[in-house]
């Protein structure tokens, strides 16, 4: 494809980074295809999610932040959640509802977190997560910790939330460092961007907040790598919020569920419709940074790892509704108490 | 003396919080140097400078950065400017920090304070009673002060509470109601208080209308019955043992509520008797609520859309006389 062998610079990206984004790609990748396979063989309970396509962006953020920085990541980010830290296990045991998770059952599939070390459980309701990460930079500046940035993703649909208006508002007003990042990837579930927005790109939204924006081709992983560390690096710097808006395509249903019919097939002939991994993949061997086989042992390896934490996980006793701590509350003491009928 | 008003106690409360616990800090519309829609915080942001926070009109924003901040070791307290209007941060309430600890083991000590209830003239959208709603979700406390010395000690209580407070204050109580001074021990949450002894009826019922039943409990005394009235402080959690003692020592029970008939704490109070206690009863259990219709603009609306001593009064006779 001649898309591909378009696709050879890689600005200032060392090979260091691009070959250890790749490979968190990579592992992503694979756990979402473990992850489907596991869900249709109806080992999961609720939805599956995939990030198919959206590698690039999602490593670039992860990549770009560090430990002490906070990331709210949404539904298509495996890769940038892998690269910032969280383990793969937290994957499985929260997608196949092991008490031994973050989760411990009580929440499913990508909803999944460590609030204390700065990783985000998403709640459902795009948009929410944002103003959340506000409040912790806020609570960090009070409290005088002024060294760490924080970032959010969201689907361009998710953009035409109040909630996302509200919180893209009072980052601007508060000069937090933030960094949100949108993944315009052409449709909202079933629905195209031209019913979800009416302005030429959504990064024209940064001039009205009064913050800065960064537009990028989200299919390419030297893009994302470089344009994430700007955005990172000018939050940590103070200058305020950045918003990044990196266009792509999705490369699969909503969930796995969906056959996502209704994807234009123009599109996915256009440059949009290409494969982050398949360009990286391209470009690492265009450059000789690694050759066929040393690809394909760190698919091997990847496989091993995720079907090692698989095997650990499904040892795992499910819980148990008759013997779970049915309390809302951490202070017990204000709990109601219900007869039992 | 009468030289401390509700919304002068609510005002020490916070006053308190922010001197007493540097994690403490309150961010809300207008709560900076303005000092408040109602003046609750007047002074605050002088004497506590960079911790009393003017918020843009972004509710839903101020309640996810109020559950940011939580995680992050602080205790928010939120001023909502009319509780009306904590509808447009409803789902930050209820699915983010309600359901945090549940399913994260995180607990988010955030208060929310939301000015709620009837006062003249205010209208569909400036006169609501919320806390039925928020009850009705897992992970809420929900506090409704009906005296000035429970608005003090129970919002001093509520930002050291670990877990989401919807502090909901009454305004027509604000500037109507005074006592002589600060109490300095207080009832715990969760504990309802005996406002007035009886033995003919009870009344259990809430906030604002605490001071309606306590009126009607005067009146009907001129004609020979002893009235109790049961103010239950918090509605969540609802104090059930009260209520059924107090129900053992009268057999009749009224719940009140200015807020809507459908659901609701009288509809919650009266299901608690009904299946807990339902031997105790020598009648059946009544309840009295707002009409169900948006809240009107107009006193000669207003007055007859919302309980009052007259209606109440009117309902206790006749369930003392079944
Ligand atoms: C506030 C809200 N409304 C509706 C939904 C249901 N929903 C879940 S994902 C989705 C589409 C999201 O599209 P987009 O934000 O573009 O992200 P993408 O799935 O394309 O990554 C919808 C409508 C939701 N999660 N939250």
């Amino acid at each position: 494809m001649s898309v591909v062998s378009e696709a050879v610079p890689i600005n200032n990206i060392s090979r260091e980074d691009y070959l250890s984004a790749f490979r968190w790609m990579l592992l992503a990748r694979l756990l979402d295809e473990k992850m489907a396979n596991l869900y249709r063989a109806g080992k999961i309970f609720g939805g599956v999610y995939l990030g198919r396509g959206q590698e690039a962006v999602s490593v670039a953020v992860g990549m770009a932040l560090r430990k002490g920085d906070v990331f709210a990541p949404l539904i298509r980010d495996g890769a940038g959640r892998l690269a910032f830290g969280e383990p793969i296990l937290d994957a499985i045991r929260t997608c196949m509802g092991s008490p031994l998770g973050p989760m411990r059952g009580r929440d499913g599939n990508v909803h999944r977190g460590h609030p204390r070390e700065g990783l985000l459980p998403m709640l459902s309701h795009l948009g929410s997560m944002i103003s959340v990460v506000n409040g912790i930079l806020m609570a960090r500046r009070y409290k005088g910790n002024d060294g760490t940035v924080g970032a959010t993703c969201l689907g361009e649909g998710g953009t035409s939330t109040g909630a996302f208006h509200e919180a893209m508002n009072q980052a601007a007003v508060e000069k937090l460092p933030l960094v949100m990042l949108v993944v315009d990837n052409q449709y909202a579930y079933s629905t195209p961007t031209s019913r979800q927005f009416a302005c030429a790109s959504l990064v024209d939204r940064a001039i009205g907040y009064g913050i800065e924006g960064h537009s990028l081709d989200g299919t390419k992983l030297d893009a994302c790598l470089g344009t994430l560390q700007r955005a990172v690096d000018n939050a940590r710097s103070g200058k305020g919020p950045q918003l990044i808006v990196a266009k792509l395509l999705r490369l699969c249903g909503h969930g796995e569920h969906d056959d996502a019919s209704y994807i234009d097939p123009k599109l996915k002939e256009s440059p949009l419709g290409c494969d982050c991994m398949k360009l990286a993949e391209t470009n690492i061997l265009q450059q000789q940074w690694a050759d066929e086989t040393a690809i394909a042992s760190w698919r091997t390896e990847a496989v091993q790892k995720i079907e090692e934490a698989v095997s650990i996980v499904q040892r795992e006793a499910a819980p148990d509704g008759y013997k779970e701590n049915w309390q809302a509350l951490a202070s017990k003491h204000l709990g109601e108490v219900y007869p039992e009928a | 003396m009468n030289s401390i008003t509700y919304l002068e106690a609510i005002r020490e409360a916070q006053a308190k919080a922010l001197k007493d616990d540097p994690r403490v800090y309150i961010y809300g519309q207008d709560v900076g140097a303005f000092g408040g829609a109602f003046k609750a915080t007047k002074n605050l942001a002088n004497e506590f400078p960079g911790r009393v926070i003017d918020a843009p009109i972004s509710e839903d924003a101020i309640i996810g950065s109020a559950i940011g901040a939580a995680i992050e070791g602080m205790r928010p307290i939120i001023e909502m400017q009319f509780a009306d209007f904590s509808t447009v941060g409803f789902n930050q309430i209820v699915n983010h920090a309600a359901a945090y600890f549940w399913r994260t083991n995180v607990p988010l000590p955030i208060v929310v304070r939301l000015p709620s209830g009837g006062t003249t003239g205010s209208g569909p959208f400036h006169s609501q009673s919320m806390e039925a709603i928020y009850a009705h979700y897992p992970g809420l406390i929900v506090m409704t002060p009906a005296t000035v010395e429970d608005a003090y000690s129970m919002l001093i209580e509520a930002v050291a509470i670990d877990d989401p407070v919807i502090f909901c204050e009454h305004k027509y109580l604000y500037y109507h109601l005074k006592a002589d001074k600060l109490p300095s021990e207080a009832l715990p949450t969760g504990k309802a208080r005996i406002a007035r002894p009886g033995r003919d009826l009870t009344i259990v019922t809430y906030s604002a209308m605490v001071h309606e039943a306590l009126a009607v409990a005067e009146e009907l005394k001129t004609e020979g019955y002893e009235i109790e009235v049961v103010d239950l402080r918090s509605i969540k959690p609802i104090d059930t043992d009260t209520v059924i003692a107090s129900v053992a020592r009268t057999g009749r029970l009224l719940c009140v509520g200015e807020a809507w008939p459908w659901g609701g704490v009288t509809a919650e109070v009266i299901a608690r008797v009904a299946t807990e206690a339902f031997d105790l009863l020598d009648a059946p259990p009544q309840r009295l609520n707002a009409k169900d219709t948006p809240i009107p603009y107009h006193p000669n609306l207003w007055s007859v859309h919302r309980p009052t001593s007259r209606s109440i009064s009117d309902a206790a006779r006749k369930l003392l006389q079944t």
